[in-house]
Formats: structure tokens, C-alpha cells, sequence
């Protein structure tokens, strides 16, 4: 197909336009989206903020480094703590949030156990 | 005594020695496979397809091996041929070449490629999309330029896309509207984007102040696992819809992506992410080479072609890094313009020179992740760039 150059101006001008459009739509679905999620986001906590508050946990026994791998009886969630304090795991949990650049509630501990 | 010397003579005029020097092109091609394969092996310049390509370059210039036969894909394209023709009478490179003249290996590729990628600095930021319109502007710069050069409209449109920096995504274009440049526009478009750190840097430099490239970045909001998934979807629906000609390599890149994502299919994700990626490129890699047979290769075109690439590239880079310069100052300073030019796809070397040009303004400055957005983007506008070309001269 020979094009003129009048013409490929022309195919220039409205192909850079439709990929503007294209993307700036996306740009706007994307917008929509993540303002979805962050509303859904929002709308959960309350929900789960409605339920009466639950129980301060009872204090963590103090913890013996000879005992070996005793699940500790407190934990964050289903994190099993394996001869560490509850206040090494916090600081731990937190360093790694911050590097990894994410949230604590969005990151699931399965276990942390101190290597000897 | 005369049988022997007459077998002798029979089994000289059979080697590819005695019709090695019929054409001197092809002895210009070995040469250029060895240099390409010393720049692959040695300099490391995108080894994983340049080795691939220079040694399918080799293979078919060496006179006798039959690999590959641009006659019968000539007849092919007349229509006086079938496929059929390929597996009766092709070479080996023939029947590897199928899959490109099929746009399979470039679309499987495209299934890698989403695999691999991270789209999550695209969703945290979707401004990065505008980033990765405007680094398209070398491919539109250049389509121009071949037109004035001579170049019909489809060649101009398969030398144009060089300027997308997406290797797949000109295999695919070239293979469907000029298959005759096939192996000119991969080389070209495969040699500029592993120089990429060469050819950005005084670009960037120039376009920019010292204080523009010290801008440091806010951290990015956390991209919710739910959104990942959603994107690929969302987007293959809204693309595809709107410009159907993209469908078969953007819905590639987001079948990878969603497979990565989605965490039901991480065999899959892993299969495609590496098996099959590696055996699609040494398929695509080694017949694309195939293609640069010496009297068809080496003309003034492929020189026009090698030449208008790099102008490609270097206009897509300044259509990113003056969008980024705009976005700058609208942003009253918060958005760094080293990040544009990673608009140019080319993932992730792009968006790694914008790190290393940041940080070298600013020992501080981390950009990686801020110019992964534009740098991913540029992959989608370089298949919507595609798509319209192809709706237009397909």
C-alpha cells in the first residue's frame, strides 16, 4: 500500500491519538478500580469492627531458649512462635513489613523460630 | 584412477566449499552471524535471542544446507503455494518458520512476557499509562521518515514499530505486513533495545536538569491481590473490545499475567514463565535469523532500516521523557522525568537506566519501581500501536 506523506502525517497524528486514548481510558478504569477496592476496603473493618471488642490476650510466659521448639501459647494470628518472645516476633514481623513495603495486616506469619 | 578423481571432483562441486564463494553476500552474512554471535556471547548484548538469531543467520547462509528456502515462502505468499508445500519440500528452518509466519511464537512469547510481569507499579500508579503513550512517538516519527524514504506504507509500518522496543510485537507486525524485513527489523529492533543503556543516558541528559533528575518519589500505595487478578480481565475485555486487531497480543500478555496472578495456576504461570518461553525463543530466535538470506539481506534497505531504528528509539525516548518533563511540572515537582523514557517497553533494561540516571543526579534516589509503571505500560502501548497499524495496513 504506498502512502504519501500527507497521508502518513495523517496516520501518524491519529495513531498517537489512539493509543493516548486507549491508555488514558485504561488510566481511568484503573482509577475506577483501585477506588473500588479501597471502598470494599473501608466497608470490611466496619463490619468487622461491629462485633464486641475481643478479649486482651493473656501475657506470654517468659521463655526458656533450652526448652526447644515449644509452640509458643501466644500468637499474631496463626503465627506459631517456636522459642521467641512475643516482643522479638513484633519487631521481626515489623522489619520484614517494612522492607517488603507492605502493610502487616497483609502479610500472613506462618511461624517463627529462632536458629541456633 | 579416473573414477576416483571424477569423485573426487563430484564431492568438491557437493560441498558447500566450492559454492561458498558463488555469492560473496553470503560470505558477508557469516561474518556478520560470527560478529553477532561475538556481541551475544561475549558482550552479552540480549544474548537469549541474538545467539538464537546470528546462528540461524549462519545456518542459512552456508551454501548446500537446504535449511531454509525464501522462494517457496514466496510462493506461499502468491498464493501459489500451500503450508503443505513447507513439510514436502522445506528445510528444517522452513517448518521452525511456520510459527512465526503464523504470529505463534511472537503471541506464545507475549504469554511469557505477562507471566513474568509485575503490572502491580502500573496499578499502584496509573498515570504511568500516559508515560507509555507518549514514549510511542518514535514509532509514529519514524513511520514518517520511511514513508519520505521510500518505503511503502506497510514497510514504513514494520520499520516503525522498532520504536516500541518490543521484540515480539515487531516480529508479529513485520511478519504480517512486510515479511520481506522480517529479519532487518528483529535485528534492528533486537540490537537497539540491548543497547538501550547506550542510547538513552545522553538522551535523558540532555532533556533534563540536574534538579529535574534529583526528584525523589513517593512511596507507592500497596496494589491489593483482588485488583492483580482484575486488571488482566478488565483489561483484555476493554482493549480488545476497542480495537480488536490487538486481541492476539494482548490477550496473550494478560492470559500470562492472570495466570501469575490469579495463584490457582502457579504451574502454568511457572511453564509458561519458563519452559515454554525458552523453547518458543530458541524456535523464534533461530528461524527469524533464518530469514536473512545474503541476496535479499544485504541490500540499501536493510541500511535504512538500521538507521531508522535508532532514530525510532531515540524518539520514543523523548516523547516519554517530555511527557514525564510535563507531568513534572504539573505535579508541582512530585514526579521524577527520568521515568518517562522507560516508557519505551524494552522491560525492565528501560526502566533500570532511569534508576541508574537517578541515582547518578541523586545517590538517594530509588526509581526502579516508580519507572517499572511506564516501563510495563510501554508493552501495551506498543501492542494498542501495533493493533492500529495492522487495522490499518493488514
Amino acid at each position: 500500500m504506498t502512502v504519501t506523506l500527507a497521508e502518513s502525517l495523517g496516520y501518524s497524528i491519529l495513531g498517537i491519538a489512539i493509543v493516548f486514548i486507549m491508555l488514558a481510558l485504561l488510566m481511568g478504569v484503573i482509577y475506577a478500580m483501585g477506588k473500588a477496592m479501597v471502598q470494599s476496603k473501608k466497608q470490611q473493618p466496619a463490619k468487622a469492627a461491629a462485633p464486641e471488642a475481643p478479649a486482651a490476650p493473656a501475657p506470654a510466659p517468659a521463655v526458656d531458649p533450652k526448652a526447644g521448639k515449644v509452640p509458643a501459647r501466644s500468637s499474631l494470628g496463626d503465627v506459631d512462635l517456636y522459642t521467641v518472645d512475643d516482643r522479638t516476633a513484633a519487631i521481626l514481623m515489623a522489619i520484614v513489613a517494612d522492607k517488603m513495603g507492605a502493610p502487616l495486616n497483609e502479610l500472613r506469619f506462618i511461624s517463627i523460630t529462632e536458629i541456633q | 584412477m579416473g573414477a576416483l578423481s571424477e569423485t573426487l571432483v563430484n564431492l568438491w562441486q557437493s560441498s558447500g566449499f566450492s559454492m561458498l564463494f558463488d555469492d560473496w553476500r553470503n560470505l558477508i552474512m557469516i561474518v556478520l552471524a560470527c560478529v553477532l554471535l561475538y556481541l551475544g556471547i561475549v558482550k552479552k548484548f540480549e544474548p537469549l535471542l541474538l545467539v538464537g538469531i546470528a546462528f540461524g543467520m549462519l545456518l542459512t547462509n552456508l551454501p548446500g544446507g537446504e535449511l531454509y528456502h525464501p522462494e517457496l515462502w514466496d510462493a506461499i505468499m502468491d498464493g501459489t503455494k500451500t503450508y503443505g508445500a513447507v513439510l514436502a519440500e522445506g528445510g528444517l528452518l522452513d517448518i521452525l518458520y511456520i510459527g512465526v509466519k503464523t504470529s505463534v511464537y511472537p503471541c506464545l512469547i507475549f504469554l511469557g512476557v505477562g507471566a513474568m510481569t509485575d503490572f502491580g507499579p502500573l496499578l499502584a500508579n496509573p498515570k504511568s499509562l500516559l508515560l507509555g503513550a507518549a514514549a510511542q512517538l518514535g514509532i509514529y516519527c519514524a513511520f514518517i521518515l520511511a514513508v519520505v524514504l521510500g518505503f511503502n506504507g506497510n514497510e514504513a509500518a514494520s520499520i516503525g514499530i522498532i520504536g516500541g522496543a518490543d521484540g515480539p510485537t515487531a516480529i508479529f507486525l513485520t511478519t504480517i505486513l512486510a515479511p520481506h524485513l522480517l529479519g532487518a527489523v528483529a535485528i534492528a529492533a533486537y540490537s537497539y533495545m540491548a543497547l538501550i543503556p547506550l542510547i538513552q543516558p545522553p538522551i535523558m541528559r540532555a532533556l533534563t536538569t540536574e534538579k529535574e533528575r534529583q526528584i525523589k518519589m513517593d512511596q507507592m500505595r500497596t496494589v491489593t491481590k483482588k485488583e492483580r487478578i482484575i486488571f488482566p480481565i478488565v483489561v483484555v475485555i476493554f482493549t480488545v473490545l476497542l480495537l480488536p486487531s490487538v486481541a492476539p497480543l494482548l490477550g496473550m500478555l494478560m492470559l500470562g499475567n492472570l495466570l501469575r496472578e490469579c495463584g490457582v495456576t502457579e504451574r502454568l504461570s511457572d511453564t509458561a514463565q519458563n519452559a515454554l518461553m525458552n523453547i518458543v525463543t530458541i524456535m523464534l530466535s533461530i528461524s527469524v535469523g533464518a530469514t536473512t538470506v545474503g541476496n535479499r539481506f544485504l541490500t540499501a534497505s536493510t541500511l535504512k532500516i538500521v538507521a531508522l531504528g535508532l532514530f525510532a528509539f531515540c524518539f520514543s525516548t523523548v516523547g516519554g521523557l517530555l511527557l514525564g518533563k510535563l507531568m513534572c511540572k504539573l505535579s508541582g515537582g512530585k514526579i521524577n522525568p527520568l521515568i518517562g523514557s522507560a516508557g519505551v517497553s524494552a522491560v525492565p533494561m528501560a526502566a533500570r537506566v532511569s534508576q541508574v540516571e537517578g541515582q547518578r543526579a541523586n545517590p538517594t534516589n530509588y526509581l526502579l519501581m516508580h519507572a517499572m509503571g511506564p516501563n510495563v505500560a510501554g508493552v501495551i502501548g506498543s501492542a494498542v500501536a501495533a493493533g492500529f497499524l495492522l487495522a490499518i495496513f493488514g
